[in-house]
């Protein structure tokens, strides 16, 4: 029961960074690399801040800040610059695995006795329930302390999942979806391409690094390693939201990418539980999305009739 | 309203594929006026109506509209003076994005975009009415995607999307060359009652000798990046589809003396 619960609130934090995958990738169809980086940096600036005493809220707000910097930092990269998408993430990507070890000062750094968002929610909800003892759900036993987390990360997820939802319908929101579909038309329209792609990598990374921060304080720790296979993971989960739900409607879109993300983590802690290799799995996700991929194309070549070829006389 | 001043434009210039694009085009439009340019492929009309959009900037020259010297403005920034319309169907709309949606975008060309709703209440009354008026019964469709539409019905949107806000000027570069013509037909009609209505000055370019004759109230023929004729008044009301071809024939007679040649002989002796 405590490894479900696990998966489901990994999963829902690590919706973050699906729905910033989602944004770059399929709204600009922008390869965006820098999340490999931007999540590391969201959880180095949180724990950081946590290890010098900072509220966690406070932390990690400042870690989605950080994001927002390393994502506008790509965008200039590209526009202002004329850098190539990928290499200009690669670059940045690059750059922040220094920055994240400047900014923890090693590449690991545990968080045992400070106060994060898990601990603030498990002393919430033990103040609710008026005991700190496991509840009683459906005859299961769960800790107090996995309950709260998931109920707490629930609940944020659906309302930044809603917020996003309500700021894709905005003028700004539109505008930024338009130039994802056609930057000529909406350059047309009085709008600088370049501007709004900056300011759409930059909320993309800024939430990847948000789920940074969020699951540094989950799991106790932030890891200069942490961030790697991250892009592959993301757009597994984006891929596997997108099969459920169908591409059509943007809410639906984004629920997608959050049970996506969540069925993905459940897919993954079943497979370990059954004796998985941890080590198979970036190679086991990377094979995933190349399947996802390369399906629909294999499924569409063998659904067209064949060509029936005359011979030459 | 528009005035250029001696447009030149190279591209790529100093390799082998060097283009002189544009020599030296200085035209003056009146607020209202309807501009036909017409010319044979590769003689720059649709480059000069890029130039004036912004999609490129000029290397020299000057272009002004509606009062604003707008030769080093961006692209984006013109948009908030001009009403573009592409020739390629799909250019001018977001086709994921519904009707609704796309003619919000175009609600708001060159303004501010925040965080105000896109759809509000009162523009989705107005979106109903004027998309109603172009008889082609996608006012029950407004929440549809406008990629399951067809060719005339995207141009129709667009040039609806362009002059949702009454442009300075309206940039048409041959939007109904990628029409079935029943659909060319519809949108040039609907072209000519919008511009009619709101009395818009127009650039437009055609490849159709009967477009250039039945709209606009003034034609010029361009030729290697110059304007070679300028017909406006009786001359172009005089004017038929026979004597614009006959006027091509004569560009491709003197094409195929070689350009430098052709070049010392005009400058001597016309």
């Amino acid at each position: 029961m405590t490894l479900l619960l696990g998966a489901f609130t990994i999963g829902l934090i690590l919706a973050l960074l699906a729905l910033g995958v989602y944004l770059s990738f399929r709204v600009f169809n922008f390869p965006d690399i820098t999340a490999e980086g931007s999540i590391t940096l969201g959880a180095a600036i949180a724990a950081t801040l946590l290890v010098r005493g900072c509220g966690p809220v406070l932390a990690t707000a400042a870690g989605f800040i950080g994001g927002l910097l390393a994502g506008a930092t790509t965008g200039l990269l590209h526009t202002k610059c004329r850098i190539n998408g990928l290499l200009s993430g690669i670059l940045v990507m690059t750059a922040l695995y220094s920055i994240n070890l400047h900014v923890m000062g090693k590449s690991n750094m545990p968080l045992l006795n400070e106060v994060t968002l898990a601990t603030k929610a498990e002393h919430l909800a033990t103040r609710l329930a008026g005991s700190s003892h496991d509840l009683n759900v459906f005859g299961w036993e769960v800790g107090i302390r996995d309950a709260s987390m998931l109920v707490a990360v629930l609940l944020f997820i659906s309302i930044l999942g809603l917020a996003l939802y309500l700021f894709f319908r905005t003028n700004l929101g539109t505008a930024i979806r338009a130039t994802g579909d056609n930057p000529q038309m909406i350059r047309a329209l009085g709008v600088s391409v370049d501007f709004i792609l900056i300011l759409g990598l930059a909320l993309s990374n800024g939430l990847i690094a948000l789920s940074g921060a969020m699951l540094a304080q989950y799991q106790g720790f932030a890891d200069v390693q942490m961030g790697i296979g991250m892009v592959v993971w993301g757009l597994a989960s984006v891929i596997i939201g997108e099969a459920l739900v169908g591409s059509s409607s943007l809410g639906l879109l984004i629920t997608g990418a959050v049970i996506g993300s969540v069925l993905f983590r459940l897919l993954v802690a079943i497979a370990l539980r059954w004796g998985l290799n941890p080590n198979d799995l970036k190679l086991i996700t990377a094979l995933f999305v190349f399947v996802a991929l390369v399906a629909p194309q294999l499924l569409r070549r063998l659904k067209r009739p064949k060509v029936v070829t005359t011979p030459v006389p | 309203m528009l005035k250029l001043d001696n447009l030149y434009k190279v591209f790529h210039p100093g390799t082998p594929n060097e283009v002189r694009a544009l020599r030296g085009v200085s035209l003056g439009l009146e607020p209202g006026s309807f501009l036909v340019i017409i010319g044979t492929n590769g003689s720059g009309k649709s480059t000069l109506l890029n130039a004036v959009a912004g999609t490129f900037l000029v290397d020299t020259g000057r272009i002004n509209l509606a009062g604003h010297n707008i030769t080093r403005w961006s692209e984006h920034r013109r948009a908030r003076l001009i009403g573009r319309v592409f020739q390629n169907p799909f250019s001018g709309t977001a086709p994921s994005m519904s009707i609704a949606e796309n003619l919000a975008l175009a609600a708001r060309r060159g303004r501010a975009r925040g965080m105000g709703w896109a759809l509000h209440k009162r523009l989705r009354g107005e979106l109903r009415d004027r998309v109603r008026a172009l008889n082609m019964g996608l006012e029950n469709r407004l929440d549809n995607a406008i990629g399951s539409l067809s060719g005339g019905q995207r141009q129709a949107l667009t040039l609806l999307m362009a002059t949702w806000l009454k442009p300075e000027l309206l940039l048409l570069d041959e939007h109904t060359a990628a029409l079935d013509p029943k659909s060319a037909d519809q949108v040039i009609r609907l072209s000519h009652e919008i511009i009619q209505r709101h009395k818009l000055t127009t650039l437009m370019v055609t490849h159709s000798m009967q477009q250039a004759v039945h709209l606009g109230d003034r034609i010029i023929m361009m030729n290697r990046g110059e304007v070679l004729h300028d017909l406006s008044g009786t001359e172009r009301a005089r004017v038929r589809p026979e004597d614009l071809l006959g006027r091509f024939e004569e560009v491709r007679r003197r094409e195929q003396l070689d350009p430098a040649t052709a070049d010392m002989l005009r400058l001597n002796y016309v």
